[in-house]
């Protein structure tokens, strides 16, 4: 049995890591190319719409793969988590089928009208596609990160005495969860980040090759300027708004996530440090104390509970959590110290110059994906051993029906697929960004 | 409530069937009937700016029935593993081939995603047609409801009989919807396999409605006890009958119709015939999941259906619309398959 549960947790963690990959792009490029077209639309400048062409053909190869790997999620809920969609799907459930609904409708349908509607349509339909391609993008993130704030913090339910499964009390509090509102402006923020260093990061591509100098140009401005925001936004508000729901309502996650073994007033925060969860502690830490404190309870000598005041049963895996946790807000503070020089150097009129920096920007474009995934494993694996928290336990939440074999094939299957899916998307976005964003419309004769 | 949900869900997965269906059923010939590259070019671009959109229509109705019917979900879902993973794979499979073929203009390339979006296509109309043939016959659902679908078990006589009657209809709807849609040679080449398919499509239906009663026993007594759903089968023989007499060149637009419509009442009278089952368990039919017994509360099932209702509206409205903008025959320069 226990073999099956670590089955079904590796399959759904796997798939589920390598979707969001793609995700995370269309998200982010979404809104840029939306504000792109609008641009081009407002001022009726060339370099707009070859820009906003350019960013939709990387948009529709990601949307591809996005989408094709999404629907296996979908279907794990039922396939590998049955008797999590059995006991709870009436209420969690609720938010998925809405994604579909309102949200992924809304971006196929126009994302085929902005890619091929261009002598079809006027221009300003043009430009509401793109909009309503965005939008759709940035919805449908939502209701997947209400599904997954239920089961972070469920609310609006209530125990069937019948047959002890959960049943619906509240639409609207599932839908409004306060866990999700800022789960999700963490995550779209995220995202946004993450397409403000692609953006900067091919267009320091172009200038550093000396090609397409003036989209390389609006590129590298644009992303640096939008970056800096976003790096900052993502600390705060969104960052912290998101640690008050784990100390809220996870306080178990917060001392893995900060190593925290025994409970303190004017609890430090751990700059570095490896946990050694057999001696509960942390080994060569590097401590600078109060902050945790004050960071969770905006006083510097609040009381924080260690893990050691929780039953070992309860705590989640320490190592992966606690990493995931400083990998993630290591690479947030670097992104706010680059994309911030990178704004000074603009108002010193010295970015399209300053080849090293635009070096650094260029080998950056992989860590915001990083950070990205490393913060969903603290969000998963820092809820366990729970699956829906409080309520039902991961290892009750699995299809009894279905052998752990089973589900050893299909992952083995799944990670052939998803190798060559890999392969391929390298090898087509190359091709997009070697031939660069010169040919307007068509992507191949 | 129950009813209502039982015959949207129905309706959704009609709608999945009539509109991914006929982009399935032009990936399921296109490599015979489309030869030369710019032929397949032209095939595939009068599904491409659409497929996507109505593979929707199958994520949404799996969607619906997590929050409507989730014991149902559970358990056709976790039954059906393989046969739901094989599944997975060619959609996969389907819609990179589609989407990664017109990237790079080279003769290899394109064929090896043509062949993958034929095989992915054909294999899928086989899968969906196994897995309704097994819904009519039942399962052997047990008391906790669930059940293992083993290959042994899903892979009977009567079901791969559906499975074929799938490609044929599947096939027979994306020739009609290619004759809209293409020009010159392409349509003269779908008019011919639209007129050797709708009789075939004909014989394979009247087959597998034959094998239905001896499979499913009791089938007559859902038609007896509600005449109205013989509106089906005699919407299917208008659809059959038309589609066999739109032979000639002016009635391809009849001939599309009579396609959807024979799509349509088929789900619907497999939606009639096990009403209200969702799952029907040949062990025991006190263990069957019905709509009734399987269900959410009332009050969800309310919720859920103003909240997707009303999403529904919009995606009909644009729906349309976007399919209008891509209305008429389609010529080459337009888009890039």
């Amino acid at each position: 049995m226990a073999d099956a549960v670590i089955a079904d947790r590796v399959q759904f963690a796997f798939t589920v890591m390598f979707h969001y990959l793609f995700p995370i792009l269309t998200m982010g490029l979404g809104f840029f190319i939306a504000v792109l077209s609008t641009m081009g639309l407002i001022t009726h400048h060339e370099r707009y719409a070859t820009a906003a062409d350019f960013w939709v053909k990387i948009f529709a190869i990601n949307f591809v793969i996005g989408v094709v790997t999404g629907i296996p999620l979908e279907f794990e809920f039922g396939m590998n988590w049955s008797r999590l969609s059995a006991y709870s799907g009436g209420v969690f459930g609720q938010t998925l089928p809405l994604e579909g609904v309102y949200a992924f409708f809304l971006e196929s349908g126009f994302l085929g009208l902005f890619l091929f509607g261009r002598r079809r349509v006027s221009r300003v339909l043009h430009w509401l596609a793109g909009v309503g391609v965005s939008i759709g993008s940035l919805l449908s993130g939502y209701f997947i990160v209400a599904t997954d704030a239920w089961m972070q913090h469920p609310v609006g339910y209530a125990i069937d005495s019948a047959n002890g499964t959960l049943r619906l009390e509240s639409f609207w509090a599932v839908m409004f969860n306060p866990y999700a509102r800022s789960q999700y402006l963490h995550t779209i923020n995220g995202a946004l980040l993450t397409a403000t260093y692609v953006i900067a990061g091919i267009g320091a591509f172009y200038l550093l090759s000396d090609r397409h100098q003036d989209f390389g140009r609006l590129s590298v401005t644009m992303g640096v300027g939008a970056g800096a925001i976003f790096a900052l936004t993502q600390l705060f508000p969104t960052g912290d708004l998101n640690s008050r729901n784990v100390v809220t309502y996870q306080p178990i996650k917060l001392a893995t996530m900060e190593g925290l073994f025994e409970t303190e007033k004017g609890a430090p925060i751990a700059i570095i440090g490896m946990p050694d969860t057999d001696h509960g502690k942390l080994i060569d830490p590097i401590y600078v104390p109060d902050v945790l404190s004050y960071l969770a309870y905006g006083d510097f000598r609040a009381r924080v509970n260690g893990l050691k005041s929780y039953p070992k049963e309860l705590w989640p895996p320490v190592e992966l959590t606690y990493y995931s946790y400083h990998i993630m807000v290591g690479l947030g503070t670097i992104f706010i110290a680059q994309m911030i020089f990178g704004v000074v150097l603009l108002w010193a009129g010295r970015l399209h110059r300053s080849r090293w920096f635009l070096w650094t920007l260029m080998m950056a474009v992989p860590f915001p994906f990083i950070a990205n995934e490393a913060g969903w494993v603290v969000a998963e694996v820092g809820r366990q051993p729970w699956l829906v928290y409080g309520l039902l336990r991961t290892s009750d939440g699995t299809s009894t029906n279905v052998a752990a074999g089973e589900t050893i094939f299909t992952t083995l299957g799944f990670a052939g697929i998803y190798a060559m899916l890999s392969l391929l998307f390298v090898f087509l976005i190359g091709r997009v960004i070697y031939s660069g964003p010169q040919e307007v419309g068509e992507i191949a004769q | 409530m129950n009813v209502v949900w039982y015959w949207t869900l129905a309706a959704m997965l009609t709608a999945y069937a009539v509109l991914d269906g006929f982009d399935i059923g032009v990936g399921a010939v296109h490599l015979w009937i489309a030869r030369k590259d710019h032929e397949r070019r032209v095939a595939l671009n009068a599904i491409g700016p659409i497929w996507n959109t109505n593979e929707v229509w199958l994520i949404a109705a799996g969607g619906m029935m997590v929050p409507t019917f989730p014991r149902v979900y559970a358990a056709s879902f976790s039954g059906f593993y393989l046969a739901l993973t094989l599944v997975l794979w060619l959609l996969i499979l389907r819609g990179v081939s589609i989407e990664f073929r017109g990237q790079i203009d080279n003769v290899l390339w394109r064929s090896l995603w043509d062949t993958g979006f034929c095989l992915g296509s054909l294999l899928l109309a086989l899968l969906f047609g196994v897995a309704l043939g097994n819904l009519l016959k039942g399962l052997p659902v047990g008391q906790d409801g669930y059940f293992q679908g083993t290959f042994a078990l899903l892979l009977n006589p009567y079901s791969l009989l559906t499975g074929m009657l799938s490609v044929v209809v599947l096939a027979w709807h994306g020739v009609n919807y290619l004759r809209l849609k293409v020009e010159g040679e392409l349509c003269r080449r779908a008019q011919k396999w639209s007129r050797i398919l709708a009789p075939l499509a004909s014989v394979t239906i009247v087959a597998a409605t034959i094998a239905t009663f001896a499979a499913r026993p009791g089938i007559s007594s859902n038609f007896a006890a509600h005449p109205v759903l013989f509106v089906f089968p005699l919407l299917m023989m208008v659809g059959l009958a038309g589609g066999i007499l739109s032979r000639d060149e002016n009635h391809d637009r009849h001939a599309f119709r009579s396609s959807m419509l024979v799509v349509m009442a088929l789900m619907g009278s497999a939606a009639g015939t096990v009403y209200p089952n969702l799952l029907t368990s040949t062990l025991d039919p006190a263990y069957s999941l019905t709509a009734f017994n399987a269900a959410s509360a009332p009050s969800a099932l309310r919720v859920s259906f103003i909240a997707n209702m009303i999403g529904m509206i919009g995606v009909v409205i644009y729906t349309v619309y976007v399919q209008r903008t891509f209305r008429g025959k389609v010529r080459l320069g337009d888009h890039d398959y």
